[in-house]
């Protein structure tokens, strides 16, 4: 899959899960930016990803991300299997 | 995968978008209707947001066209992300569920100190769910010692609040230690799970508690979609966020059965919904249906499946667009036939629009519309009564007939939670009720109607025999009653117990059969004056002057505690407009009325002459039990 499908889709669940339509998904964009995006949200967005692109990420994996750019590697990368 | 029964709505998003727009009468059945559709998990989150938004923008925070439950949550992990699907699946059932949270953990210190957040939010429903880890998972974990702690809860919850009590069983999460006779091993967390799933279904009974059984669901729908460990290291959710809609769909339906709102009568299709083909076309010989061919068998299947609602008190009707003499012919003719004419207390098939047939059947059982699921294999059909009638029922049916059965046990529409001699009797009951229906055609003269029936009524104080249909029938009866006030079973017993308190539980038997107890009030007497607070009665019994009759057992039975004067007040439900005008017909004079609509009436007892009635009337005084 690449990049740019990942990004629009991955800014389609941002703004499904944190009820924000001017989200966008970009490659530096973290949790602190983002006001509803707190521990409990982040395990409905994690999930909510794992549902739309069919992935599973390992708990080592998500714990080394650090803003939405790791994030779609990994999924590219998982996609791309 | 989940929530199948629903249907999909191409317009799903943009409907929810634009209800963000509408004032919030209009908002709300909309809302209704989105629930009452698929949605994946991403789409439940936004519509639980909307309906928050509304209920908190509106006027004391009520959504119209929904009865307000609260429901509390205590657990020993992760919760906070269970009431949104809780929320949307009560929603679904005309029901506004206001989710309390008790924190982290807390379930213990919540329940027990009086100050607590819990105790300020008196919930009418509290769901106990505790973790796997929790109750069998930590060193000197033990059968025993689970089910004393739940126990200790149920009574501590039945004490201070007299709810409906929840208890979720627990979730297999423990590996192995042994193998497929993991029981020989006492100690191990995977076996205590199964000896507390297996204790709590004996011993929930006596305590009245109901159990949200999450060990068969999660292993009916697959483990792994419930529970992943990853997540539960992660963040303590034991239950998979993504099957929190099915969860919260569980939890709501055991509320609205714990109300009176399961549904009662399951409508059936003809062709290809009980048998494959059209009898029309095919004829007898040429339906599919029986052994020797899978289809066939699938058919004989779901036959015996709507056979067992039947048996445990589901009303069963059919709705077929077919010629009447075509349509019984199966019933009557085919060996295979599971499902007789007898099992079908009303029975429609002719050319008119289904819509316009369900109405018809609705009536003739004297059942509300919401009460009614409809099973029809043709999609056309379900479309025109969604859009016509949208409080029925009427699951999406898979194609292959082997999961009819399945899927309309999935969607819990029927969802029960007591047994009582009567439900199983209440089938042949509306059979017969019928029958009378069509009596009731043949003799025009309704007194000499009346006669023909052979009425006998019994009247008696409550007792502990009767005590658990009178409360299912005070929280399920909606049209015919005059205030709508809901007992628990505990309130009912204390009405027992209390020498002021007039109690009465109806019974009524005629020449068609024992139509149980029909009938229920309650009046307090205060000095030289009573007030009746509930009055009610089973709508299959309108019409046959039981009212007079229960007024002239209560009037004699508060004359004998020394009342000179009966009150009597009607407060006005969305559901209870045909008994509006009952006290001035049954001669009480207006006493004022309040804004809300509610009116009050009163009764001279001295000199009151008793209401000529057309049956015997037995009145038994003191309670047996």
């Amino acid at each position: 899959m690449q990049q740019d499908e990942i990004y629009a889709r991955l800014t389609k669940v941002l703004r499904d899960v944190f009820d924000d339509d001017t989200l966008v998904a970009t490659p530096e964009l973290t949790a602190n930016d983002v006001k509803e995006w707190d521990s409990v949200n982040h395990i409905t967005l994690v999930v909510a990803i794992e549902e739309e692109f069919g992935i599973k990420f390992k708990t080592a994996e998500l714990e080394k991300m650090k803003n939405v750019g790791h994030m779609v590697e990994q999924i590219e990368k998982k996609t791309a299997a | 995968m989940q929530l199948n029964w629903l249907p999909l709505r191409e317009d799903w998003d943009s409907l929810l978008r634009s209800v963000k727009e509408l004032p919030i009468a209009e908002a709300a059945p909309v809302l209704r209707e989105l629930a009452g559709s698929r949605m994946d998990f991403a789409q439940m989150g936004k519509l639980d947001r909307v309906l928050v938004r509304l209920a908190a923008g509106s006027a004391g925070g009520a959504i119209p066209g929904l009865e307000r439950v609260r429901l509390a949550i205590l657990g020993s992990a992760t919760i906070s992300h269970l009431p949104p699907g809780i929320r949307v699946a009560g929603l679904r059932r005309g029901l506004q569920i206001e989710v309390y949270e008790a924190p982290y953990g807390m379930y213990w210190q919540e329940l027990m100190d009086a100050g607590s957040g819990l105790h300020e939010f008196r919930p009418e429903v509290m769901l106990l769910a505790l973790d796997a880890r929790h109750v069998a998972g930590a060193e000197g974990s033990s059968v025993a010692s689970a089910l004393e702690l739940m126990r200790a809860c149920w009574r501590q919850a039945r004490t201070a609040f007299s709810c409906q009590v929840l208890q979720q069983t627990v979730m297999p999460v423990f590996p192995d230690l042994m193998g497929d006779n993991e029981q020989r091993l006492e100690q191990s967390p995977a076996a205590i799970v199964a000896g507390i799933n297996e204790r709590l279904r004996p011993e929930s009974e006596p305590e009245g508690v109901d159990l949200l059984a999450l060990d068969r669901f999660s292993a009916a729908e697959g483990l792994d979609f419930w529970y992943q460990p990853d997540i539960w290291h992660r963040s303590k959710h034991e239950v998979h966020p993504r099957a929190t809609s099915v969860y919260g769909d569980h939890v709501a339906r055991l509320i609205a059965a714990g109300r009176g709102r399961s549904a009662k009568c399951l409508v059936l299709d003809l062709d290809n919904t009980l048998w494959g083909g059209v009898i029309g076309d095919d004829g007898l010989e040429g339906i599919v249906l029986g052994q020797g061919n899978g289809t066939g068998e699938a058919f004989v299947d779901f036959q015996r499946y709507a056979l067992g609602l039947s048996e445990r008190g589901v009303i069963l009707a059919v709705c077929s667009k077919n010629d009447e003499k075509n349509a019984l012919e199966p019933f009557e003719k085919h060996p295979e036939m599971v499902l007789k004419r007898s099992h079908i207390s009303c029975f429609v098939a002719n050319w008119t629009d289904k819509a316009a047939n369900l109405r018809q059947i609705a009536k003739t059982l004297n059942i509300g519309l919401d009460a009614l699921v409809f099973a029809d294999d043709n999609p056309v059909e379900r479309a025109l009564v969604r859009r016509e009638l949208p409080m029925v029922g009427v699951p999406e049916m898979p194609e292959d007939p082997a999961g009819y059965g399945p899927t309309i046990a999935a969607a819990g529409y029927f969802e029960g939670l007591k047994i009582t001699e009567e439900d199983r009797a209440r089938s042949r009951l509306y059979q017969a009720n019928a029958e009378r229906e069509m009596l009731k055609e043949s003799v025009t003269d309704m007194g000499s109607y009346l006669e023909s029936l052979r009425m006998t009524m019994t009247a008696q104080p409550f007792d502990s025999v009767g005590l658990t249909r009178v409360t299912q029938l005070i929280n399920k009866t909606n049209q015919f009653n005059l205030t709508t006030q809901r007992y628990t079973e505990a309130e009912v017993a204390a009405l027992m117990r209390n020498p002021k308190a007039i109690t009465l539980q109806v019974r009524l038997v005629d020449r068609f059969g024992d139509n149980g107890i029909i009938a229920i009030l309650i009046a307090r007497a205060a000095g030289a004056e009573a007030e009746i607070e509930t009055w009610l009665m089973s709508c299959r019994v309108l019409g046959r002057n039981v009212e007079e009759a229960c007024l002239n057992v209560l009037v004699e039975r508060c004359v004998a505690q020394g009342v000179h004067r009966l009150m009597g007040v009607y407060r006005p439900t969305e559901k209870n407009g045909m008994v509006r005008e009952m006290y001035r017909n049954l001669g009480f004079e207006a006493a004022g009325e309040e804004e809300v609509g509610e009116t009050r009436w009163m009764l001279d007892l001295d000199g009151y002459v008793p209401r000529p009635v057309a049956m015997q009337v037995e009145v038994v005084r003191e309670a047996t039990v």
